[in-house]
């Protein structure tokens, strides 16, 4: 009866581990499999032609675009949501008197689908219909930003959106973190003379680190699954100035009928993504029983 | 109880007496707009006067790129739909996947081999066996002006060469209008090129570098010609036009907002909508240089492999009404283009048709009635998306020089 106490939990995660394992190990080299072939409209197993899909990647202007976007980007959007997330949680953290009504404002934009959000900011920043028109019409006439026009702008107009929707998030992680932060150790940094930006530069964030580690995770798997954010408010960009490897894996694949071309794709994005975020995993797993 | 028996018995035998006459066709295609949109509108009324269902599986998007994914995978599912709007080469790479029908029956029933000019039937057919049906025929390579812009400009009337159309444009901007109604998507930067290319090269130049894919012709100096022409136009669009639809670019010329666009003749479908007359209300002109030439668009539906027998029937009455008299009629008096079905009466049809018409006759006789590659009637998808893609970067970021824009077109033109 007591091993199979022991063996009841093994066995009701073993159907979602196996499944889980299947679905994503599986199908991931399923992928690699067909990155390996010639596959144009539908998938063709027959025609094998080993590593030239990815040469033939390496060779498009467009993919070096996609890679330059998705470094940008993710960099921006991760940094950018934190950075400003963090901030909202320190100020809401200083006990004011409207902090729930604020921080469900805050978090609002979270509940938004990235559609809604790429949608409605590519009104606002249309250079004849929105923000630009606004300020030009209010008398500013010499008010340019029409960064979602230019090539070499409109990236940042897509980060703009991302961080815009997801600072919210990052806030209301950090919040939770600085809440759970036992006053006493801050009293005694007070006592000690510490000014306030020294204890949360020096004690307070430390101390966050747990929380920094997940809220990077998170938002880093939403700006690679960027898709609909850029589909959204550029479908691409002016030319393929805003193309993200997400875009460009889904136009190969599908619309160009280049399935072999949109494998290897995914699959190289399965590789950079793999490069950074394992080795982090690694290091933060590892290196928690040290800090306590 | 015996009663219920019967009344069941009887409901039973009705339903399976009309399941036997009636199947329903499943229809993609991506004609979403007011004109396209009610020209299917047409197909779907005959389908239903013959008795069968109509299930209308619109995906919008302009270029038709939406629409394709989702066909793949319903296809991949093994779930096609009758009918799919498919033309050009892509219907050879789906028959090459074994999924298309064979309609020689309807087609020989119908007489298709004397009704269709050759090079539509050849792209109709797989080895031999009809698997499409054709519907139209629209021309590409039209110039389509708003004649009280034109007038106020002091424009007298349609440019016919380049230099013309830049010294029209220039006074259509000073008017205070926009000169070139344009969307920025791909395919619509792509239209553009093509015409120009077509303008300032000629029939034959555009053969070797467009279609034959030339790498001679695609580095010559037409080619730095055409791109030249082709970035002085964007210099009269708005800054508003990436990501624009088509149809609300044509919207602008109808509302007098602006003066030009370029584009094939579905943007008719939108001036009929509009309830603008042609000659007085707006103008229809061969672009600048391209009077002598013919970028033809043969839409079509590839009919799918079937396996229900009420729907195989249906499939085959479907094949039968597109080419119909009626059918070719009524359709392409909504959409704006031409029939493809040859000795059609064009009594019914406005002055821009009649022009189409007799100059697709005229340039199939002269050599000038080429494909359009912009609308995929001329090389394979992979190929035409990496020299859109080329295109449309040249067009959008101006740091590249004409040089560099003919080394990436030449490129991506060696895409297999």
């Amino acid at each position: 009866m007591k091993s199979f106490e022991n063996l009841l939990p093994k066995l009701v995660i073993a159907p979602g581990f196996v499944l889980g394992f299947a679905f994503i190990y599986g199908l991931m080299i399923w992928n690699g499999v067909l990155s390996m072939t010639g596959s144009r409209m539908l998938p063709n197993y027959e025609n094998f032609v080993g590593l030239d899909q990815y040469a033939a990647l390496w060779e498009m202007d467009r993919w070096y675009v996609a890679l330059k976007n998705l470094g940008i980007f993710s960099v921006l959007y991760v940094g950018g949501s934190m950075l400003v997330g963090m901030v909202l949680a320190i100020f809401l953290d200083q006990k004011i008197r409207a902090e729930g009504t604020l921080r469900t404002i805050y978090l609002y934009p979270m509940a938004l689908s990235f559609i809604v959000t790429g949608t409605a900011w590519k009104w606002i920043l249309n250079p004849s219909d929105g923000l630009q028109k606004l300020m030009h019409d209010l008398g500013w006439t010499s008010f340019n930003f029409d960064w979602l026009v230019q090539s070499d702008y409109a990236i940042y107009c897509v980060v703009i959106a991302g961080v815009w929707q997801s600072a919210g998030f990052a806030m209301a992680l950090f919040l939770a973190g600085l809440r759970g932060i036992d006053d006493s150790i801050i009293k005694a940094a007070q006592i000690d003379g510490a000014s306030l930006p020294l204890i949360y530069w020096r004690i307070i964030l430390p101390i966050l680190r747990p929380v920094v580690f997940s809220t990077i995770l998170v938002l880093s798997h939403l700006s690679i699954k960027s898709f609909d954010l850029v589909m959204a408010l550029t479908a691409g960009g002016p030319g393929y100035a805003t193309d993200v490897p997400a875009t460009f894996m889904y136009t190969m694949s599908f619309t160009r009928g280049q399935i072999g071309l949109g494998a290897a794709s995914a699959t190289m994005m399965l590789a950079t993504v793999a490069a950074i975020v394992v080795p982090y995993l690694y290091s933060e797993l590892r290196s928690k029983p040290h800090d306590r | 109880m015996m009663k219920l028996s019967k009344l069941a018995a009887a409901v039973a035998f009705v339903m399976a007496g009309s399941a036997a006459v009636a199947g329903e066709v499943e229809v993609l295609h991506w004609w979403t707009s007011g004109g396209e949109a009610k020209s299917v509108g047409e197909l779907k009324k005959i389908m239903q006067g013959k008795g069968h269902t109509w299930k209308d599986f619109a995906v919008a998007g302009g270029g038709g790129d939406a629409a394709m994914t989702v066909l793949k995978s319903r296809v991949v599912a093994g779930n096609p739909p009758a009918a799919a709007q498919i033309k050009g080469p892509g219907i050879q790479e789906w028959a090459n996947e074994g999924v298309l029908a064979n309609l020689n029956d309807v087609a020989k029933a119908e007489k298709w081999d004397t009704l269709l000019p050759g090079v539509v039937a050849d792209v109709m057919k797989h080895k031999g066996n009809y698997v499409a049906a054709p519907v139209n025929v629209h021309r590409v390579n039209w110039m389509w002006a708003n004649a009280e812009v034109l007038k106020k400009a002091g424009v007298a009337s349609a440019p016919k060469t380049w230099d013309e159309f830049f010294a029209a444009a220039d006074k259509v901007k000073k008017a205070g209008l926009i000169a070139v109604a344009h969307g920025g998507q791909n395919w619509q930067d792509f239209t553009t090129f093509e015409s120009v290319v077509l303008g300032v090269g000629g029939a034959k130049f555009y053969q070797d570098a467009l279609i034959k894919l030339d790498q001679k012709a695609l580095t010559s100096p037409t080619m730095t010609k055409s791109l030249e022409t082709f970035r002085k136009i964007k210099s009269y669009t708005d800054p508003a036009a990436p990501g624009r639809d088509w149809n609300l670019a044509t919207a602008m010329v109808i509302q007098g907002k602006a003066g030009f666009q370029f584009m094939g003749d579905w943007a008719k479908g939108e001036f009929a909508a509009a309830g603008k007359a042609p000659g007085k209300d707006y103008i229809c002109a061969a672009a600048p240089g391209t009077a002598n030439a013919y970028t033809f668009n043969v839409d079509s539906f590839a009919m799918f492999k079937l396996k229900d027998a009420a729907a195989q029937k249906a499939q085959a009455d479907l094949a039968a009404s597109i080419m119909g008299t009626e059918f070719q009629e009524v359709f392409n008096l909504n959409k704006g283009s031409i029939p493809v079905r040859l000795n059609m009466k064009m009594d019914k049809f406005d002055d821009c048709a009649k022009l189409s018409s007799k100059d697709f006759v005229d340039t199939a006789k002269s050599g000038g009635l080429v494909p359009s590659i912009a609308h995929g009637m001329a090389v394979s998808p992979a190929a035409e998306g990496a020299i859109k893609d080329a295109v449309s970067q040249f067009w959008n970021d101006d740091k590249i020089s004409v040089a560099d824009g003919v080394k990436n077109i030449a490129k991506a033109a060696q895409t297999k």
